[in-house]
């Protein structure tokens, strides 16, 4: 094992948690906000690439396709909200879990309807096809580099959204006092809105974003949702920097897990059963994670109870 | 008799008279049908234990169907090959004996479903639903790399397994006998709830506090129900192992755990047959949408919907209006 590998692993998790961090931060934001599982989350990521998919093919523009994720993501985000997610807030988890879980069959159903079953294919641009030279020899792939900056990028753009603008006090008062801000003059109804179309944009980017590494295809969404409520429990539900601590955890123990495991079970064990048991229990680390993370703290790193 | 009660006898006499009609019109597919229907009735009792009566919406039930199918795989596996399952402490050979694997499934997943739970009742709320899909998600991943039983493509048992004095072959038989286990898990399930243990489960689900006050642990009360509930989806598993004589890892997948709730949601939580009539609608639509559609997935999900947002009490409540919940 050099240490080339380890960084270009480390390099790896960061860029899988930096895609992490952009599905669970509009997870978190509308559970902390108002209150809401969206298990349909994962559809707005599956939207995404789609739109991007489509229209690179017919563009071939990368920028546009982005563009269009976001643009269909937060589109597909706000129309949901409106006529179904509205009617969950005053529900029990229970049943807000059960209508997300009827949006993302319609939504898989839907997008298989209208693309059909066979993937789609989302070329990286030219100018960040290749490898980069970094520090100590290492080649590293520009366009998974340009993922780790751009997800940065944007996780400090929602920090400064939350934290400076009149939009991120609304949110945070919404979290706290619903009823009091209302009392105030805020449009809640708009706010809410406006907080799933910006979760629904986020994953939808995440998802042309990742949609030029893996293929496009329905039910993409799934196995990264599933992921960013690991990430989400762990930072602490509704906490934007517990997701963005979650996510870089998440991504940084699943990679170097997988990476790292079967490499130390070969110490003792032949090869062919060290890569089998190694891989099992890499598969299982972030949930182990999880688990420990809760038991310890049972509502996160930065969650309150 | 109240409504709901003549409502559960239709339920139950009219899951028996379909394959019965089956078996006289000859189309064993419809008697297949009519035992998916009760078996996936089986574990949506099972997760309605927890989640109706004790109020623990678990979203990783699917771990226990998959756990029950497995006990079924394996043992059956290691029978079809003559090999033992363990040799030391003590020697477990494999089994074809139906009643054996039952024992087995209902062991192993109540075993699992006591660790999950002990685990998991320390969290609450949202964080209940997502470690428990935590848990579930790691045995999919667990199963799906572990090579010794068929890794991702499962694990294939070429005859069903035994049971004795009757041929488990023939369709209408083997619905018997899956029939017959619902009726027995009905009718412990509902006397589980009459008892003082399933009334303290009910008031804790009400209000934790008052439980306290009055010197009950609901920590206690809760990891026994979730012991209960998944002890009762590993059967289901079982048995859903032998209709297909297959296993694979999609038994564990969070998908399985959104189907096991849609049974409960369909027909209406916390009652005794919502489960039942939740699942018996579900694969009739399965059946119906499926032979409409290719995309019946999305009519489901548009039923679905509706159901949660229009008829929040499940179909049971649309029949016969609100009465008092699991009694």
């Amino acid at each position: 094992m050099s240490l080339v590998l380890l960084i270009e692993q480390i390099l790896n998790g960061l860029q899988f948690g930096v895609m992490l961090f952009l599905m669970a931060a509009g997870l978190t934001l509308i559970f902390g906000v108002m209150g809401l599982i969206n298990l349909a989350h994962g559809s707005f990521y599956m939207i995404g690439a789609f739109a991007a998919a489509a229209t690179a093919a017919a563009t071939g523009s990368f920028l546009l396709a982005l563009a269009a994720s976001l643009v269909a993501a937060a589109v597909a985000g706000a129309i949901v909200e409106m006529t179904v997610i509205r009617r969950l807030y005053n529900r029990d988890h229970l049943d807000q879990v059960l209508a997300t879980f009827a949006l993302i069959l319609i939504f898989s159903e839907g997008t298989r309807w209208l693309f059909g079953s066979f993937p789609l294919f989302l070329e990286i641009p030219e100018y960040l096809s290749g490898p980069i030279s970094l520090p100590f020899g290492i080649q590293y792939p520009q366009y998974r580099l340009a993922i780790i900056a751009v997800g940065l990028l944007v996780a400090a753009g929602l920090f400064a959204l939350i934290a400076r603008t009149s939009i991120g006090i609304q949110i945070r008062a919404g979290e706290s006092d619903r009823e009091m801000i209302a009392a105030l003059g805020v449009d809640i109804s708009k706010l809410y809105t406006f907080v799933f179309a910006l979760g629904a944009a986020l994953a939808g980017f995440a998802g042309a974003l990742i949609g030029a590494i893996q293929s496009v295809q329905v039910g993409m969404g799934e196995p990264v949702l599933i992921l960013a409520f690991v990430v989400i429990v762990i930072g602490g539900i509704g906490s934007i920097k517990g997701a963005l601590l979650g996510a870089l955890l998440v991504g940084l123990t699943d990679t170097l897990a997988g990476f790292l495991l079967p490499a130390a079970f070969g110490l003792i064990m032949e090869p062919s059963a060290a890569a089998s048991v190694g891989s099992s229990l890499a598969s299982m680390s972030i949930y182990v994670l999880m688990a420990g993370v809760l038991l310890f703290r049972p509502t996160g790193l930065f969650g309150s109870s | 008799m109240r409504n709901e009660t003549i409502l559960n006898a239709c339920v139950l006499l009219g899951l028996l008279a379909v394959p019965l009609w089956a078996l006289r019109v000859d189309e064993p597919f419809i008697i297949t049908l009519a035992t998916k229907a009760v078996i996936f009735a089986i574990a949506g009792v099972g997760l309605n234990f927890a989640l109706g009566l004790g109020g623990l919406v678990s979203l990783g039930h699917a771990a226990f169907f998959g756990i029950g199918g497995y006990s079924m795989g394996i043992l059956a596996s290691h029978a079809q090959s003559y090999t033992s399952l363990m040799d030391w402490p003590l020697v477990i050979d494999g089994t074809n004996s139906m009643p054996l694997i039952w024992l087995f499934a209902v062991l192993i997943s109540s075993l699992f479903a006591l660790v999950i739970g002990a685990l998991s009742l320390r969290t609450s709320g949202v964080y209940f639903i997502m470690i428990t899909l935590a848990f579930g998600q790691m045995l999919f991943f667990f199963m799906i790399s572990w090579p010794a039983y068929g890794g991702e493509d499962g694990l294939v048992i070429y005859v069903r397994n035994g049971f004795p004095g009757l041929n488990t072959l023939d369709p209408i038989q083997f619905f018997g006998i899956c029939f017959a286990l619902l009726c027995i898990v009905l009718f412990v399930v509902s006397r589980i709830a009459k008892s003082s243990f399933g009334l303290a489960l009910g008031g804790a689900r009400q209000n934790e506090e008052r439980m306290q006050a009055v010197g009950m642990v609901p920590y206690r009360l809760y990891l026994i129900a979730f012991t209960i509930s998944g002890a009762i989806t590993g059967l289901s598993g079982a048995l859903f192992a032998d209709l297909n004589r297959f296993v694979s890892p999609t038994m564990f997948s969070w998908q399985m755990s959104g189907e096991i709730m849609i049974f409960i949601i369909l027909g209406g939580t916390g009652r005794l047959f919502g489960p039942v009539v939740g699942a018996a609608v579900f694969i009739l639509l399965e059946y119906l949408l499926g032979g409409l559609s290719e995309f019946w997935h999305v009519y489901l999900g548009a039923i679905l919907l509706g159901v949660v947002l229009f008829a929040r009490g499940g179909l049971i409540e649309l029949i016969v209006g609100r009465e008092v919940a699991h009694d």
